[in-house]
Protein backbone atom coordinates (compact mmCIF):
# COMPACT_ATOMS: atom_id res chain seq x y z
CA UNK A 1 0.00 0.00 0.00
CA UNK A 2 1.24 3.52 -1.37
CA UNK A 3 1.32 6.14 1.49
CA UNK A 4 3.04 8.71 -0.65
CA UNK A 5 3.45 12.18 0.32
CA UNK A 6 1.27 15.18 -1.00
CA UNK A 7 4.65 16.55 -2.14
CA UNK A 8 4.89 12.90 -4.35
CA UNK A 9 1.37 13.06 -5.92
CA UNK A 10 0.58 14.46 -9.42
CA UNK A 11 0.06 14.37 -12.68
CA UNK A 12 2.86 11.78 -13.54
CA UNK A 13 2.07 9.18 -11.22
CA UNK A 14 -0.09 6.15 -11.86
CA UNK A 15 -3.16 5.27 -10.35
CA UNK A 16 -0.69 2.46 -8.76
CA UNK A 17 1.21 4.55 -6.95
CA UNK A 18 -1.75 6.67 -5.37
CA UNK A 19 -3.02 5.82 -1.78
CA UNK A 20 -5.51 3.19 -1.22
CA UNK A 21 -8.82 4.75 -1.04
CA UNK A 22 -6.85 8.12 -1.65
CA UNK A 23 -6.79 8.71 2.08
CA UNK A 24 -4.08 11.40 3.31
CA UNK A 25 -1.34 10.70 5.58
CA UNK A 26 -0.29 14.01 6.70
CA UNK A 27 -2.40 16.67 8.01
CA UNK A 28 -1.88 20.84 6.89
CA UNK A 29 -0.68 19.50 2.99
CA UNK A 30 -2.29 21.80 2.01
CA UNK A 31 0.14 24.58 2.89
CA UNK A 32 2.17 23.37 -0.15
CA UNK A 33 -0.90 25.38 -2.47
CA UNK A 34 -0.13 28.81 -3.48
CA UNK A 35 -3.46 30.51 -3.22
CA UNK A 36 -1.28 34.01 -2.95
CA UNK A 37 -1.59 33.85 -7.21
CA UNK A 38 -5.14 34.08 -7.24
CA UNK A 39 -4.59 38.00 -5.64
CA UNK A 40 -5.30 41.19 -7.57
CA UNK A 41 -4.03 43.14 -4.46
CA UNK A 42 -2.42 42.95 -1.47
CA UNK A 43 -1.93 44.65 2.01
CA UNK A 44 1.21 45.95 3.30
CA UNK A 45 1.40 47.01 6.73
CA UNK A 46 3.18 50.12 8.06
CA UNK A 47 4.76 48.86 11.00
CA UNK A 48 5.30 52.00 12.17
CA UNK A 49 1.42 52.77 12.84
CA UNK A 50 0.94 49.62 13.72
CA UNK A 51 0.16 49.12 17.97
CA UNK A 52 0.23 45.10 18.14
CA UNK A 53 -3.63 45.04 19.00
CA UNK A 54 -3.74 42.10 16.95
CA UNK A 55 -7.34 42.55 16.26
CA UNK A 56 -6.16 41.58 12.39
CA UNK A 57 -4.99 38.04 12.95
CA UNK A 58 -7.98 36.38 13.74
CA UNK A 59 -10.37 37.61 11.16
CA UNK A 60 -7.67 36.40 8.13
CA UNK A 61 -9.58 33.54 6.18
CA UNK A 62 -6.15 32.78 4.86
CA UNK A 63 -4.38 32.51 7.95
CA UNK A 64 -1.78 34.84 6.00
CA UNK A 65 -0.73 37.20 9.15
CA UNK A 66 1.71 35.14 11.29
CA UNK A 67 1.99 35.08 14.73
CA UNK A 68 5.70 35.36 15.99
CA UNK A 69 7.34 33.84 19.14
CA UNK A 70 7.07 36.61 20.94
CA UNK A 71 3.04 36.93 20.09
CA UNK A 72 3.42 39.90 18.01
CA UNK A 73 2.24 39.67 14.34
CA UNK A 74 4.10 39.24 11.49
CA UNK A 75 5.03 40.49 7.75
CA UNK A 76 2.03 38.85 5.25
CA UNK A 77 2.37 35.34 3.82
CA UNK A 78 1.79 36.26 0.62
CA UNK A 79 1.84 32.84 -0.67
CA UNK A 80 -1.90 32.50 0.84
CA UNK A 81 -3.67 35.86 0.95
CA UNK A 82 -5.89 36.07 -1.37
CA UNK A 83 -6.25 40.05 -1.12
CA UNK A 84 -9.93 39.96 0.46
CA UNK A 85 -8.58 42.94 2.65
CA UNK A 86 -10.51 42.35 5.77
CA UNK A 87 -7.82 42.81 7.44
CA UNK A 88 -6.88 46.27 6.40
CA UNK A 89 -10.68 46.81 6.87
CA UNK A 90 -10.94 46.02 10.78
CA UNK A 91 -7.33 47.57 11.46
CA UNK A 92 -8.44 50.64 13.78
CA UNK A 93 -5.05 52.62 13.29
CA UNK A 94 -4.89 52.54 9.67
CA UNK A 95 -1.70 50.13 9.47
CA UNK A 96 -2.52 48.41 6.36
CA UNK A 97 -3.41 49.30 3.04
CA UNK A 98 -4.67 47.31 0.33
CA UNK A 99 -2.47 47.99 -3.33
CA UNK A 100 -2.02 46.44 -6.63
CA UNK A 101 -0.41 43.43 -7.06
CA UNK A 102 2.28 44.29 -9.66
CA UNK A 103 3.55 40.36 -10.41
CA UNK B 1 -9.54 32.08 32.71
CA UNK B 2 -10.62 35.21 31.48
CA UNK B 3 -10.43 36.05 27.63
CA UNK B 4 -7.20 37.19 26.15
CA UNK B 5 -7.00 37.71 22.35
CA UNK B 6 -2.80 37.56 22.28
CA UNK B 7 -2.22 34.42 24.48
CA UNK B 8 -5.31 32.74 22.32
CA UNK B 9 -3.30 33.65 19.02
CA UNK B 10 -0.22 32.35 20.31
CA UNK B 11 -1.86 28.65 20.12
CA UNK B 12 -0.72 26.69 16.87
CA UNK B 13 -3.14 27.33 13.92
CA UNK B 14 -4.85 24.05 13.41
CA UNK B 15 -6.24 24.62 10.49
CA UNK B 16 -3.85 26.08 7.16
CA UNK B 17 -3.61 28.59 4.28
CA UNK B 18 -3.65 26.75 0.75
CA UNK B 19 -7.62 25.72 0.95
CA UNK B 20 -9.35 26.71 -1.95
CA UNK B 21 -12.32 28.80 -0.17
CA UNK B 22 -12.81 31.88 -2.38
CA UNK B 23 -11.12 35.26 -1.26
CA UNK B 24 -12.62 36.91 2.28
CA UNK B 25 -15.17 33.51 2.93
CA UNK B 26 -16.33 33.51 6.47
CA UNK B 27 -16.51 29.97 6.61
CA UNK B 28 -12.53 29.35 7.13
CA UNK B 29 -12.69 31.84 9.99
CA UNK B 30 -14.86 29.91 11.87
CA UNK B 31 -13.37 26.79 11.42
CA UNK B 32 -9.94 28.23 12.40
CA UNK B 33 -11.25 29.81 15.40
CA UNK B 34 -13.29 26.89 16.99
CA UNK B 35 -9.82 25.06 16.73
CA UNK B 36 -7.92 27.31 18.60
CA UNK B 37 -10.45 26.83 21.37
CA UNK B 38 -9.26 23.37 21.36
CA UNK B 39 -6.72 22.95 24.31
CA UNK B 40 -3.53 22.61 22.51
CA UNK B 41 -2.50 19.67 24.11
CA UNK B 42 -5.62 17.88 22.66
CA UNK B 43 -6.81 15.70 19.98
CA UNK B 44 -9.53 16.22 17.42
CA UNK B 45 -11.05 14.47 14.75
CA UNK B 46 -12.79 16.58 12.35
CA UNK B 47 -15.99 15.41 10.36
CA UNK B 48 -17.63 17.56 7.55
CA UNK B 49 -20.75 17.70 5.45
CA UNK B 50 -20.42 18.02 2.17
CA UNK B 51 -20.14 22.32 1.96
CA UNK B 52 -17.96 24.33 0.08
CA UNK B 53 -15.54 24.05 3.20
CA UNK B 54 -15.26 20.58 2.35
CA UNK B 55 -14.56 20.58 -0.99
CA UNK B 56 -12.22 23.37 -1.02
CA UNK B 57 -9.95 22.50 2.29
CA UNK B 58 -9.73 18.71 1.38
CA UNK B 59 -8.71 17.88 -2.26
CA UNK B 60 -6.45 15.17 -2.73
CA UNK B 61 -3.82 15.08 -2.12
CA UNK B 62 -3.98 18.08 -0.02
CA UNK B 63 -5.68 18.35 3.02
CA UNK B 64 -5.69 22.29 5.67
CA UNK B 65 -6.88 20.34 8.36
CA UNK B 66 -3.93 19.55 10.90
CA UNK B 67 -5.93 17.16 12.78
CA UNK B 68 -7.85 13.87 11.65
CA UNK B 69 -10.56 14.93 8.73
CA UNK B 70 -13.13 12.64 7.44
CA UNK B 71 -15.97 13.43 4.75
CA UNK B 72 -18.47 11.25 4.60
CA UNK B 73 -21.43 12.40 2.03
CA UNK B 74 -23.84 15.47 2.35
CA UNK B 75 -26.57 13.73 5.04
CA UNK B 76 -24.44 12.29 7.74
CA UNK B 77 -21.68 14.18 9.33
CA UNK B 78 -23.91 14.09 13.10
CA UNK B 79 -24.01 9.73 12.19
CA UNK B 80 -20.26 9.83 11.01
CA UNK B 81 -18.96 11.89 14.24
CA UNK B 82 -21.17 9.70 16.46
CA UNK B 83 -19.60 6.60 15.42
CA UNK B 84 -16.13 7.75 15.68
CA UNK B 85 -16.41 9.04 19.29
CA UNK B 86 -18.15 5.96 19.90
CA UNK B 87 -15.20 3.62 18.53
CA UNK B 88 -13.06 6.34 20.76
CA UNK B 89 -15.22 5.33 24.08
CA UNK B 90 -14.37 1.62 23.81
CA UNK B 91 -11.11 1.82 22.90
CA UNK B 92 -10.49 4.12 25.63
CA UNK B 93 -12.36 1.51 27.42
CA UNK B 94 -9.81 -1.10 27.05
CA UNK B 95 -7.19 1.27 27.38
CA UNK B 96 -5.93 1.00 23.49
CA UNK B 97 -5.78 5.11 23.14
CA UNK B 98 -4.29 7.19 25.63
CA UNK B 99 -4.35 10.82 24.21
CA UNK B 100 -7.78 12.76 24.44
CA UNK B 101 -9.52 13.17 21.73
CA UNK B 102 -12.60 15.82 20.69
CA UNK B 103 -15.32 15.52 18.08
CA UNK B 104 -16.03 18.09 16.33
CA UNK B 105 -18.66 18.11 12.70
CA UNK B 106 -18.66 21.07 10.29
CA UNK B 107 -21.60 21.57 8.27
CA UNK B 108 -23.11 24.13 6.40
CA UNK B 109 -26.62 25.55 6.49
CA UNK B 110 -27.22 23.16 3.42
CA UNK B 111 -25.88 20.60 4.89
CA UNK B 112 -27.11 21.16 8.72
CA UNK B 113 -30.85 22.59 8.75
CA UNK B 114 -31.68 20.55 5.58
CA UNK B 115 -29.87 17.76 3.86
CA UNK B 116 -27.61 16.28 7.45
CA UNK B 117 -30.70 17.34 9.29
CA UNK B 118 -31.79 14.15 11.00
CA UNK B 119 -28.70 12.48 11.16
CA UNK B 120 -28.01 15.64 13.54
CA UNK B 121 -31.16 15.15 15.07
CA UNK B 122 -29.67 11.98 15.73
CA UNK B 123 -26.28 12.56 17.24
CA UNK B 124 -27.61 15.06 19.79
CA UNK B 125 -30.48 12.96 20.87
CA UNK B 126 -28.43 10.18 21.61
CA UNK B 127 -26.03 12.32 23.65
CA UNK B 128 -22.55 11.54 21.89
CA UNK B 129 -19.51 13.72 23.35
CA UNK B 130 -19.44 16.23 20.30
CA UNK B 131 -20.05 19.47 19.48
CA UNK B 132 -21.61 20.37 16.01
CA UNK B 133 -21.12 23.67 13.94
CA UNK B 134 -22.48 24.70 11.61
CA UNK B 135 -21.25 27.86 9.72
CA UNK B 136 -24.40 29.59 8.10
CA UNK B 137 -23.82 31.25 4.93
CA UNK B 138 -27.76 31.08 4.92
CA UNK B 139 -27.74 29.30 1.08
CA UNK B 140 -26.26 26.75 -0.84
CA UNK B 141 -23.12 28.84 -1.68
CA UNK B 142 -21.01 25.75 -3.53
CA UNK B 143 -23.40 24.86 -6.64
CA UNK B 144 -24.49 28.35 -6.77
CA UNK B 145 -26.48 29.96 -4.97
CA UNK B 146 -29.36 28.17 -4.06
CA UNK B 147 -31.67 28.56 -1.65
CA UNK B 148 -31.71 26.87 1.77
CA UNK B 149 -34.32 26.53 4.88
CA UNK B 150 -31.92 29.09 6.17
CA UNK B 151 -31.84 31.67 3.68
CA UNK B 152 -34.00 34.58 5.13
CA UNK B 153 -37.32 35.56 3.34
CA UNK B 154 -36.87 37.90 0.60
CA UNK B 155 -33.52 36.91 -0.27
CA UNK B 156 -32.52 36.88 -3.74
CA UNK B 157 -31.03 33.33 -4.76
CA UNK B 158 -31.08 31.67 -7.96
CA UNK B 159 -33.39 29.32 -6.84
CA UNK B 160 -35.84 31.94 -5.68
CA UNK B 161 -35.01 34.80 -8.07
CA UNK B 162 -35.91 38.54 -7.55
CA UNK B 163 -38.31 39.75 -10.14
CA UNK B 164 -42.18 40.38 -11.23
CA UNK B 165 -42.76 36.85 -10.08
CA UNK B 166 -41.31 36.54 -6.88
CA UNK B 167 -39.98 39.20 -4.73
CA UNK B 168 -37.49 37.07 -3.41
CA UNK B 169 -37.83 33.79 -0.98
CA UNK B 170 -41.19 33.56 -0.56
CA UNK B 171 -40.32 31.48 3.16
CA UNK B 172 -39.07 32.75 6.68
CA UNK B 173 -35.52 31.40 7.69
CA UNK B 174 -35.86 28.34 10.19
CA UNK B 175 -34.62 28.96 13.44
CA UNK B 176 -32.25 26.13 14.06
CA UNK B 177 -30.64 27.44 17.00
CA UNK B 178 -34.02 27.04 19.15
CA UNK B 179 -34.69 23.31 17.61
CA UNK B 180 -31.53 22.31 18.98
CA UNK B 181 -32.17 23.70 22.10
CA UNK B 182 -35.48 21.71 21.94
CA UNK B 183 -33.05 18.65 22.05
CA UNK B 184 -32.66 19.47 25.61
CA UNK B 185 -28.26 19.26 25.03
CA UNK B 186 -26.72 20.86 27.40
CA UNK B 187 -25.24 23.12 25.41
CA UNK B 188 -25.97 25.53 22.72
CA UNK B 189 -25.08 29.05 21.03
CA UNK B 190 -25.99 31.11 18.66
CA UNK B 191 -22.28 33.28 17.54
CA UNK B 192 -20.83 35.25 15.00
CA UNK B 193 -17.14 36.89 14.20
CA UNK B 194 -17.26 40.63 16.86
CA UNK B 195 -14.13 42.79 17.60
CA UNK B 196 -11.77 40.52 19.48
CA UNK B 197 -13.55 37.26 18.85
CA UNK B 198 -14.55 36.76 22.60
CA UNK B 199 -17.56 35.74 22.07
CA UNK B 200 -17.49 32.92 19.49
CA UNK B 201 -13.94 31.69 21.18
CA UNK B 202 -15.72 31.61 24.78
CA UNK B 203 -19.10 29.43 22.99
CA UNK B 204 -16.74 27.59 20.99
CA UNK B 205 -14.35 26.29 24.27
CA UNK B 206 -18.05 25.91 26.60
CA UNK B 207 -19.05 23.98 23.48
CA UNK B 208 -16.02 21.77 22.93
CA UNK B 209 -15.58 20.90 27.32
CA UNK B 210 -19.21 20.71 27.57
CA UNK B 211 -19.51 16.57 28.39
CA UNK B 212 -21.93 15.35 25.96
CA UNK B 213 -23.71 17.07 22.81
CA UNK B 214 -23.06 20.91 21.94
CA UNK B 215 -24.35 22.62 19.04
CA UNK B 216 -23.07 25.69 18.08
CA UNK B 217 -24.19 28.04 14.91
CA UNK B 218 -21.89 30.66 13.39
CA UNK B 219 -23.06 32.99 11.21
CA UNK B 220 -20.69 33.09 8.26
CA UNK B 221 -20.81 35.70 5.39
CA UNK B 222 -20.49 34.65 1.88
CA UNK B 223 -19.40 37.67 -0.10
CA UNK B 224 -20.58 35.96 -3.75
CA UNK B 225 -23.53 34.96 -2.01
CA UNK B 226 -24.51 38.02 -0.42
CA UNK B 227 -23.25 40.07 -2.57
CA UNK B 228 -21.19 42.66 -0.90
CA UNK B 229 -17.21 43.66 -1.08
CA UNK B 230 -15.12 41.19 0.39
CA UNK B 231 -13.11 43.64 3.29
CA UNK B 232 -16.82 44.25 4.44
CA UNK B 233 -17.04 40.81 6.34
CA UNK B 234 -16.70 42.31 9.89
CA UNK B 235 -18.89 45.15 9.26
CA UNK B 236 -21.80 42.56 7.77
CA UNK B 237 -21.35 40.69 10.85
CA UNK B 238 -21.58 43.63 13.09
CA UNK B 239 -24.55 44.77 11.67
CA UNK B 240 -26.26 41.32 11.99
CA UNK B 241 -25.91 41.43 15.86
CA UNK B 242 -27.31 45.20 16.15
CA UNK B 243 -30.30 45.05 14.26
CA UNK B 244 -30.82 41.94 15.89
CA UNK B 245 -30.98 39.61 12.58
CA UNK B 246 -28.78 37.57 14.46
CA UNK B 247 -28.40 37.75 18.09
CA UNK B 248 -25.67 36.50 19.92
CA UNK B 249 -26.83 33.91 22.72
CA UNK B 250 -26.45 30.27 24.52
CA UNK B 251 -28.88 28.40 26.26
CA UNK B 252 -26.77 25.96 29.15
CA UNK B 253 -28.73 23.29 30.03
CA UNK B 254 -32.31 24.25 28.87
CA UNK B 255 -31.36 27.78 30.60
CA UNK B 256 -31.21 31.50 28.20
CA UNK B 257 -28.73 34.02 28.39
CA UNK B 258 -28.44 36.65 26.26
CA UNK B 259 -24.47 37.80 25.38
CA UNK B 260 -24.59 40.51 23.60
CA UNK B 261 -27.52 43.85 23.83
CA UNK B 262 -26.70 46.65 21.56
CA UNK B 263 -26.41 49.33 23.40
CA UNK B 264 -29.12 51.10 20.53
CA UNK B 265 -31.09 48.54 18.07
CA UNK B 266 -30.24 49.20 14.50
CA UNK B 267 -33.12 49.55 11.92
CA UNK B 268 -33.26 46.02 9.84
CA UNK B 269 -32.42 48.58 7.01
CA UNK B 270 -29.08 49.43 8.01
CA UNK B 271 -28.39 45.30 7.59
CA UNK B 272 -30.30 45.19 4.48
CA UNK B 273 -28.58 47.73 2.23
CA UNK B 274 -25.06 46.44 3.04
CA UNK B 275 -25.79 43.69 1.01
CA UNK B 276 -26.79 43.14 -2.85
CA UNK B 277 -29.28 40.04 -1.94
CA UNK B 278 -31.10 42.53 -0.77
CA UNK B 279 -31.35 45.41 -2.88
CA UNK B 280 -34.78 44.72 -4.46
CA UNK B 281 -36.38 45.82 -0.59
CA UNK B 282 -35.27 49.07 -0.57
CA UNK B 283 -36.40 50.26 -4.27
CA UNK B 284 -39.82 52.70 -4.13
CA UNK B 285 -42.96 50.30 -3.86
CA UNK B 286 -41.55 47.56 -1.82
CA UNK B 287 -41.34 49.38 1.64
CA UNK B 288 -43.45 47.05 2.61
CA UNK B 289 -40.56 44.18 2.77
CA UNK B 290 -38.84 46.08 4.94
CA UNK B 291 -41.46 46.60 6.97
CA UNK B 292 -42.27 43.09 7.33
CA UNK B 293 -38.46 42.11 8.04
CA UNK B 294 -38.29 44.65 10.52
CA UNK B 295 -41.69 42.95 12.14
CA UNK B 296 -40.39 39.68 12.46
CA UNK B 297 -37.03 40.63 13.81
CA UNK B 298 -38.81 42.62 16.57
CA UNK B 299 -41.28 39.82 17.02
CA UNK B 300 -38.00 37.44 17.40
CA UNK B 301 -36.10 39.73 19.66
CA UNK B 302 -38.33 40.23 22.08
CA UNK B 303 -39.12 36.44 22.30
CA UNK B 304 -35.77 35.82 23.28
CA UNK B 305 -35.22 38.68 25.37
CA UNK B 306 -38.31 36.95 27.47
CA UNK B 307 -36.49 34.01 27.22
CA UNK B 308 -33.05 35.17 28.88
CA UNK B 309 -35.14 36.38 30.97
CA UNK B 310 -34.00 40.21 29.76
CA UNK B 311 -37.79 41.44 29.95
S1 LIG C 1 -6.00 40.62 2.59
FE1 LIG C 1 -7.36 38.97 3.36
S2 LIG C 1 -6.21 37.09 2.96
FE2 LIG C 1 -4.73 38.78 2.82
S3 LIG C 1 -3.88 38.95 4.88
FE3 LIG C 1 -5.60 40.39 4.78
S4 LIG C 1 -7.33 39.23 5.58
FE4 LIG C 1 -5.74 37.73 5.06
S1 LIG D 1 -5.00 45.55 13.43
FE1 LIG D 1 -3.56 47.11 12.74
S2 LIG D 1 -2.58 47.86 14.61
FE2 LIG D 1 -3.60 45.94 15.12
S3 LIG D 1 -1.98 44.38 14.86
FE3 LIG D 1 -3.11 44.49 12.93
S4 LIG D 1 -1.96 45.95 11.70
FE4 LIG D 1 -1.29 46.20 13.79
Amino acid sequence: MSNLKAKDINETITWKEITLGCSVFEGGSAELVNTGDWRTIKPVIDMEKCKQCMLCVPVCPDMSIPVEEDGRRGEFNLFFCKGCGICAKVCPFDAITMIKDEK
Amino acid sequence: MSYNLKEELKKEERFTGGHRMCAGCGSPIAVRTVLRALNPEDKAVVCSATSCLEVSSFMYPFTAWKDSFIHNAFENAGATISGVETAYKALKKRGKIDDTYKFIAFGGDGGTYDIGFQSLSGAMERGHDMVYVCYDNEAYMNTGIQRSSSTPHFADTTTSPVGAVIPGKLQKKKDLTKIMVAHNVPYVAQTTFMGNFKDISEKAHKAIYTPGAAFLNVMAPCPRGWRYETEELMTITKLAVDTCVWPLYEVIDGKYFLSYKPKTKLPVEDYLKAQGRFSHMLKPGNEWMVEKMQEEVNRHWIDLLVLCGEK
